[in-house]
């Protein structure tokens, strides 16, 4: 056990129709190889040995792979620390006395559920709009070697590709817009041979989806890109752009 | 009942073509009218509903994740076997079908195990044409690593995130059958029991995560792709959420639970840094290529290290002992995983471990930053480079490969690994066990399929890396929509499945009798605090060493620990609302009662084989001192158990298992 000592004032709500707020809680014995995630375990067990009502937030790999973590802590989504996510974010960060503010996503798109855990279904929604190839199962497609990709386009497609669909671009973004999210998605695929073919109407048709979900639009703000855990780029922004555009001319 | 395990007829290489030219299917005007529930979406099951909607059927998917893209095969690191031979050094389906029988130490289904390797090929395609950006190299090619246990190098990868990458692919064509309205996904939705109508799975009983609401959805065939159970240790690899509950009521229900204690500890992960821990995170096997594993060879110098006295780097070359390389020069450092695995613990355990709680090995990749280095700097051209020069010129490319890794590794550690060796130890990663399947991948129920880790089938006793991304898709995308198709070919006029019927009624009322068990219980005791306390016992007694005396305690305890939960376990909350400490009281239930059952099975495989280490059964001489020694005569078999009322009574079938194509032999990487 280490010996850190906090005050953590944390966001209640009991559900969506609840107005919420900020309730403040103290924490001992914390330590500075404990992980966020860890160290707010621990509250939790001590709530629970009270019979109170533990505090309610999303994680599941705690390796920051699956996007399920979403924390605004002091003001930053993810918290402090850049190319990482709340679930990487360790104690080691903070000083003893340190009073830290933990804050659900914030966006009209991704409802409160409790506490800290939000709905980002409307990404899923996104995804369905248009993110994908359309190939079916089968066993006897081209081989994979049959079109070489330039490693250069292959890895600038995987860098786009690595997006976790955390929603920290949303949370940060002060017109809540998922530009970033549906950006990397529309520009892997358009990178790579094999989504070129439909790679203008699945950019008008994920942008269409996104403006439905009631995200907001994108100023160039660039706060995105700072949070975003990924390091995902505004150059696929412009890149979106640039199909979007193209799709729009050929549209009409 | 007997165990069929519907191997088809014929040489090993024509059993998959034949039975899917005598399979029975269901035609596309018919596929309408079936429903099929897909339950979990990862690997396995992400391929399996999407490939499944895409051919007509009505597929319910359900995962309990916030979404379908967030399953457990998200995390994984190194890459996907397949047997493409692109490197053209000797690789084809026979060897890599070979390769997978060894590694499992010849205690898996050779007709499963070559049809995997079959189909391995098709999976690569299949997902480049998904626009899954495998690594290539400067010619536009697919490139390959090479993973422990194996001579060849066959692994495809997409840098440090081959996991994250497959499953996007697979979630993008699910996500294009939901648009189509072919697959009803149901996220934050967990799966509480099956429910059997006429000795048939017939659907299933879910909660709603959110609002707490216990639904019933009926389907004439239901799929679990549920992933495995490692985090019955508590600690382990695997996500948080993990867990064993859908198979384990699969199990209660009737589907028979194979070789449930063959787990995987893997060699590679961050050791434990101190009670507060809630998982641990694995290093990939892929470093085993370039890293070099290694101890101190005087046991001063690690109580030094231990102290703080010393670090790894003041340890001179002459005095460190690359044990993997010393007892296995043929693998080296590529050893299979349960050999790495036991290897470190045997030094750990003999005073030679690395970090203060003695538990730790170093991962040394100076070496290979040297090497790369100089190589860089000859295609660069530059002439006498200083050895800072090479350092940073190796770096790069150390960085290249595996940057990911090495910030993973820092942020968790606070340790930067490029100038310190990694330290490492062994961590639970993998079930080989699960449920038991036919050929078709059908479970001991009717109607219930099994598919990925949530099966027992293809790994045998240890499992090589890379092999469950390939078992997992090959499963979802190339087995199951030929599978399933002969067994709904029955069910073309059965119509709608009702779940007004009795059957839903008495599975609800078990499932909402249990949650209000725990709600009203009012004891003192966290949920996490008994699921550590069964973690401590699986890990110390049915972990990485095994023996009769220790399994004998660990039953014991277990039910002990089993009773207290039941007594004295606190859930807060209600049933109708978000409840993560109700949905964790449910899983470590299940946990309670299947670490009972692994104990019980390994007590029960007195022999020594894979991930299964019995103490009592080593060689006690010759050149293979110390390592496994199975037992072919007795132990050649799927033990397949079932359930009886009492984890602890469980009945046990075996299925023989029989090796026409591969020879047993002593498996041997020295
Ligand atoms: C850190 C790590 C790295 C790995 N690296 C590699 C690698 O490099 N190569 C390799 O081959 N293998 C690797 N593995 C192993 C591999 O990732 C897994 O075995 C494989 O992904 C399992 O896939 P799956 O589809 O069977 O299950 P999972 O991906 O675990 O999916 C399970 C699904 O079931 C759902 N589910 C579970 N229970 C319920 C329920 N009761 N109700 C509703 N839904 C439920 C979940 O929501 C999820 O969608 C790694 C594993 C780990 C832990
Ligand atoms: S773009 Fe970045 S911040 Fe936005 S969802 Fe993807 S990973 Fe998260
Ligand atoms: S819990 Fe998975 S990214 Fe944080």
């Amino acid at each position: 056990m280490g010996n850190m000592k906090l005050t953590l004032k944390i966001w209640r709500q009991s559900g969506p129709n609840d107005k919420g707020r900020m309730e403040t809680y103290p924490v001992h014995d914390v330590s500075e190889d404990m992980s966020f995630l860890e160290m707010l375990d621990v509250l939790n067990d001590q709530l629970v040995r009270k019979g109170k009502d533990p505090i309610a937030f999303d994680h599941d790999c705690r390796e920051g792979i699956c996007g399920m973590c979403s924390l605004f802590i002091n003001g930053e989504a993810h918290g402090p620390g850049r190319g990482i996510t709340t679930c990487q974010l360790h104690m080691r960060k903070f000083k003893d006395g340190d009073t830290i503010y933990v804050e659900p996503w914030r966006s009209t798109a991704f409802p409160v559920i409790k506490d800290l855990a939000t709905n980002r279904s409307a990404f899923d929604r996104i995804q369905a709009a248009g993110g994908f190839v359309s190939v079916n199962t089968s066993g006897n497609l081209v081989d994979g070697n049959a079109v070489p990709i330039p490693k250069h386009d292959a890895d600038k497609a995987f860098d786009a590709a690595t997006c976790i669909g955390c929603g920290a671009c949303v949370a940060t973004c002060p017109n809540g817009s998922a530009m970033l999210f549906t950006a990397a998605k529309v520009s892997q695929l358009a990178l790579l041979p094999q989504g070129r073919p439909e790679a203008k109407r699945r950019a008008l048709a994920m942008v269409e989806q996104m403006d439905k979900e009631g995200f907001g639009n994108c100023s160039n703000t660039g706060a995105c890109e700072v949070e975003c855990p990924k390091g995902i780029s505004l150059e696929h922004i412009a890149r979106l752009n640039r199909e979007y555009l193209a799709a729009t001319v050929t549209k009409e | 009942m007997a165990l069929d395990s519907k191997i088809p007829p014929g040489p090993i290489d024509k059993k998959w073509t034949y039975h899917k030219g005598h399979m029975r299917i269901v035609a596309p005007a018919n596929k309408r009218r079936i429903d099929v529930i897909v339950v979990g979406t990862g690997l396995a099951g992400g391929a399996a509903a999407a490939s499944l909607a895409e051919m007509g059927y009505n597929v319910k998917a359900f995962c309990f994740q916030d979404s379908a893209r967030r399953a457990h095969s998200i995390a994984a690191q190194g890459g996907i076997n397949a047997a493409k031979n692109y490197q053209n050094d000797g690789d084809s389906t026979y060897r890599l079908f070979y390769d997978t029988v060894k590694g499992g130490d010849y205690r898996a289904r050779e007709a499963n195990v070559y049809r995997l390797a079959e189909v391995s090929a098709n999976i690569i395609d299949q997902c480049v044409a998904q626009g899954v950006p495998f690594a290539r190299d400067y010619g536009g090619l697919l490139d390959n690593r090479s993973f422990g246990g194996v001579q060849v190098s066959r692994t495809f990868y997409a840098r440090g995130q081959t996991g994250q990458q497959l499953l996007l692919g697979a979630y993008s064509a699910l996500m294009r059958q939901v648009g189509k309205g072919a697959v009803q996904m149901f996220d934050r939705h967990e799966m509480l029991d099956v429910v059997i109508v006429d000795g048939k799975a017939r659907g299933i009983i879910a909660r709603n995560l959110i609002t707490g609401e216990i639904e019933r959805h009926g389907a004439h065939a239901v799929l679990l792709c549920t992933g495995g159970y490692g985090n019955v240790f508590f600690l382990s690899t695997n996500a948080m959420g993990s867990n064993v509950t859908a198979a384990w009521k699969a199990h209660k229900r009737g589907a028979y639970f194979g070789n449930p204690c063959y787990t995987q500890i893997h060699p590679t992960c961050i050791p434990v840094s101190g009670t507060h821990q809630s998982k641990l995170t694995l290093m990939s096997e892929s470093l085993r290529n370039d890293g070099r594993i290694w101890v101190p060879k005087n046991l001063e110098d690690a109580k030094a290290i231990r102290d703080g006295r010393k670090k790894g780097s003041d340890i001179p070359e002459a005095d460190r002992d690359y044990y993997l390389e010393r007892r296995y020069p043929a693998f080296g450092n590529l050893v299979p995983r349960d050999v790495a695995s036991r290897a470190a613990k045997e030094r750990c355990d003999a005073g030679y471990g690395v970090n203060k709680t003695g538990e730790a090995v170093y991962l040394d990749f100076s070496a290979a930053i040297e090497r790369y280095g100089k190589q860089q700097a000859n295609i660069l051209k530059i002439e006498n480079p200083s050895k800072e020069k090479i350092t940073e010129l190796g770096r790069a490319v150390v960085s290249e490969k595996y940057g990911n890794l090495f910030d993973m590794y820092e942020n968790i550690v606070g340790e930067n690994p490029y100038d310190h060796a990694m330290k490492i130890y062994p961590a639970v990663h993998y079930t080989m066990g699960g449920l038991w399947v036919d050929y078709n991948l059908q479970t001991t129920v009717p109607g219930l399929f099994a598919l990925g880790e949530a099966n027992f089938s293809d790994h045998g006793a240890n499992r090589l890396g890379a092999s469950a991304l390939m078992q997992g898709l090959a499963d979802g995308y190339f087995v199951i929509p030929y599978t399933v198709g002969d067994y709904l070919a029955d069910d073309i006029r059965t119509g709608p499945i009702d779940t007004k019927r009795p059957e839903f009624d008495a599975a609800e009322k078990e499932v909402t009798d249990r949650i209000n068990h725990f709600l009203n219980n009012k004891g003192s005791k966290p949920v996490d605090e008994f699921h550590r306390r069964l973690g401590k016992v699986m890990w110390d007694k049915c972990g990485m060493a095994r023996n009769a005396q220790g399994l004998q305690e660990a039953i014991a305890e277990i039910r002990q620990i089993r009773e207290e939960f039941y007594r004295d376990v606190r859930v807060t909350g209600k049933a109708n609302e978000f409840n993560q400490e109700l949905e964790k009281a449910g899983r470590v239930a299940d946990f309670l009662e299947l670490g009972e059952l692994m104990c019980v099975d390994a007590l029960n495989r007195k022999e020594s084989c894979g991930g299964h280490f019995r103490e009592e059964y080593a060689e006690t001489e010759g050149p293979q001192q110390g390592e496994a020694k199975r037992d072919d005569a007795n132990y050649a078999y799927v033990a397949a158990w079932e359930w009886t009322g009492d984890a602890g009574k469980a009945n046990l079938h075996k299925e023989p298992l029989t090796f026409e194509e591969v020879k047993l032999t002593q498996r041997s990487y020295k």
